[in-house]
């Protein structure tokens, strides 16, 4: 806690904390808002999310070192990240999909095994991350240092999410896709593929995080084990927003990225994962005792 | 087979594990088949709440750390100080007598399940009033929460570990000593767990597991009998990780007492491997799992972990009801179930249809 003297002395820190939380909280918004979708839609909890971005990052950092900018790495890790996605829905997934939470949720958490494994075998167990050769903005006398790749990611966050939700609301797909999340039955009388749509819907979450994992790998940096983390992240960004409130899930992810910054500066940098895991279980307790209240008891 | 066989069965099987120590042919691989004990002991705490209550727990590993932990720092506070003991760190001087190192086990292994039945207690009046995914990903958080805060507190020897004192030369060699201790908590655990799912407790974690709604509305306390449940669970992970932490000598945070990659992943594996919501899949999952591994899983060189996922995937999703679940399935008689040929029929054409 040595560190709070710092930040009442200077509180030009706190200006560089929350900057850089709230452009990494970005990131957590838009793996969240998938996570979102995919719930509300197949009502699935994928435990792979966080490993979706994380091989997104992969994906960008192999083209990196082929010697391509990093920032083209953004739409072919989410083109391939689509069809691998595509691929797991149709081995896997469509078989749990219309089954009880408990095969879903573990099916996915194998697959998160599967994929953090994997990773750890072919790109190794190192951490690794992407030069994005944009360079540094220096603002206030130069003591707040910020890295340009951060605003361009917070743009492309920005992009991906505005297509996406306009996808949702005008594309004919979209359109199938928001109306097996009303009700999958109805959908399928009305002559609704809902299978192609489940498809599509888990194939589009793993789109996305491919982007945001593609932004990770150029804004910071990855590593196979640490998936399980933006799991975490979004699971909590949309316990906190709730389903199908987009302006929650950004709210929910920039306080996140916030909070998570300031945490690692007064705590130590070697803590940020465990106050990620320490707080959900927090949030998870505090909504539990609100419903509890809500809820009449037979005594 | 009838109740009367079945006893015999069992009886001739423990007598069997208790003599195993005393074939010679087998010494060399003790403290593998006392690994075998603690991998069924896994299984089942990991069933109470995954197979009967279907309640899925990622982060029953804390448990187990939790009574490694509190073991080997009772063990260390008894009769050392923390400075003496880093400095010696478990050799020649750090040698107890064998009732000094028995009491200490003892008293160790008995406050870490005290401590860790406290901490399901709370925790799960707090977080078992979550449904379904909610639990499932608040485990999760936990398990790891936990690997992370040991790997930071120095008391407990932070990132570097701790390491246990060693046991007297009076007691013999660690492999056979662990091997009776896992031996006798496993049997333990799993008597208790029969006992437990015979009764009344037994059928309202299983209404939970069915329909939790209605077994609330029959007036069943499903929060109080679910943190039950988990303190059962958490009893017999605390004894087994105390007794652990003193075979391997050295606890190192994550991958020793908060092994979630490891021994966390495994006790869900084994356990539906075996048959999730029976007695006896567990520890038949344990045992094909833990063989399995011991033989073929060092010619992977590396690739048992993908491996390890890509079993969890099939296994879910293409054999969910696991070897005793199928076994049951197919021969339901065998399991004392009454069969009535006709409803049976008209199930089965109804499965077919839908």
């Amino acid at each position: 806690m040595g560190n709070l003297e710092i930040l009442v002395e200077a509180p030009i820190f706190s200006v560089q904390l929350l900057l850089d939380g709230l452009l990494v909280g970005a990131i957590f918004a838009l793996a969240a808002y998938g996570m979102a979708l995919l719930w509300g839609v197949m009502n699935i909890i994928n435990i792979a999310q966080g490993d979706f971005v994380i091989l997104g990052g992969y994906v960008t950092l192999t083209l990196y070192n082929a010697g391509i900018p990093a920032l083209a790495g953004v739409p072919v890790a989410a083109i391939v990240l689509f069809g691998v996605g595509w691929v797991i829905y149709r081995v896997v997934i469509f078989r749990v999909v219309d089954r009880d939470l408990f095969i879903s949720i573990l099916a996915t958490f194998g697959i998160s095994i599967l994929l953090q494994q994997l990773m750890d075998q072919i790109f190794g167990a190192d951490i690794q991350s992407a030069e994005s050769g944009l360079g540094t903005l220096f603002l206030f006398d130069n003591q707040v240092t910020l890295g340009k790749v951060k605003l361009v990611a917070f743009g492309t966050v920005l992009v991906v999410g505005a297509a996406l939700a306009i996808f949702l609301k005008k594309s004919r797909m979209g359109q199938a896709i928001r109306a097996t999340s009303q009700n999958a039955r109805a959908a399928r009388i009305m002559g609704i593929n809902t299978d192609r749509v489940y498809a599509m819907t888990f194939a589009l979450n793993a789109a996305v995080c491919g982007a945001a994992g593609a932004l990770v790998v150029m804004t910071w940096v990855i590593q196979p084990f640490i998936g399980l983390a933006y799991t975490i992240r979004s699971f909590m960004i949309v316990v906190v927003a709730g389903l199908g409130n987009i302006a929650g899930v950004v709210a929910a992810g920039l306080g996140l990225g916030a909070a998570e910054q300031f945490a690692a500066f007064l705590l130590g940098a070697e803590f940020q994962i465990g106050f990620v895991f320490a707080l959900l279980v927090v949030i998870l307790l505090l909504r539990n005792a609100v419903l509890k209240r809500k809820r009449q008891v037979l005594k | 087979m009838n109740s009367s066989t079945r006893m015999v069965l069992s009886a001739a099987l423990f007598i069997a594990a208790l003599f195993v120590p005393q074939v010679p042919a087998l010494q060399p691989y003790l403290t593998q088949i006392a690994f075998l004990w603690v991998m069924i002991l896994f299984a089942l705490t990991w069933d109470v709440l995954g197979g009967q209550m279907g309640y899925n727990s990622f982060g029953n590993i804390l448990y187990f750390g939790l009574g490694m932990y509190a073991t080997a720092v009772i063990q260390r506070d008894l009769y050392f100080t923390v400075e003496e003991y880093a400095n010696v760190a478990g050799g020649e001087q750090a040698a107890l007598t064998t009732a000094e190192y028995l009491f200490g086990l003892g008293l160790g292994m008995g406050t870490g399940a005290l401590l860790a039945v406290i901490v399901a207690a709370l925790l799960g009046s707090g977080i078992l009033g979550l449904r379904g995914h909610y639990f499932a990903i608040c485990t999760l958080g936990l398990g790891i929460a936990a690997g992370e805060l040991a790997s930071g507190w120095d008391y407990i020897g932070a990132g570097s570990g701790l390491v246990t004192p060693l046991l007297p030369d009076a007691l013999g060699e660690r492999g056979p000593f662990f091997y009776y201790v896992f031996l006798i908590l496993a049997v333990i655990a799993f008597l208790v767990l029969r006992r437990l799912y015979a009764g009344q407790f037994g059928l309202a974690i299983n209404a939970i597991r069915d329909d939790e709604d209605k077994a609330e509305a029959l007036g069943l306390h499903t929060t109080r009998y679910k943190t039950v449940a988990w303190c059962v669970s958490a009893f017999f992970l605390a004894l087994t990780g105390g007794a652990f932490g003193n075979l391997v000598i050295f606890i190192d945070p994550t991958d020793v007492a908060f092994a979630g990659p490891t021994f966390g992943v495994w006790m869900v594996l084994m356990a539906i491997l075996g048959g999730k919501g029976t007695l006896w899949g567990p520890v038949i999952g344990a045992t094909v799992f833990h063989v399995t591994q011991e033989l073929f899983w060092t010619y992977l060189f590396g690739w048992q972990r993908v491996a390890l996922g890509l079993l969890i995937v099939v296994v879910v999703v293409f054999f969910p009801l696991g070897i005793v679940g199928w076994m049951r399935e197919r021969w339901p008689k065998r399991f004392g179930e009454v069969v009535d040929a006709e409803a049976r029929k008209a199930q089965i054409s109804l499965e077919g249809e839908s």
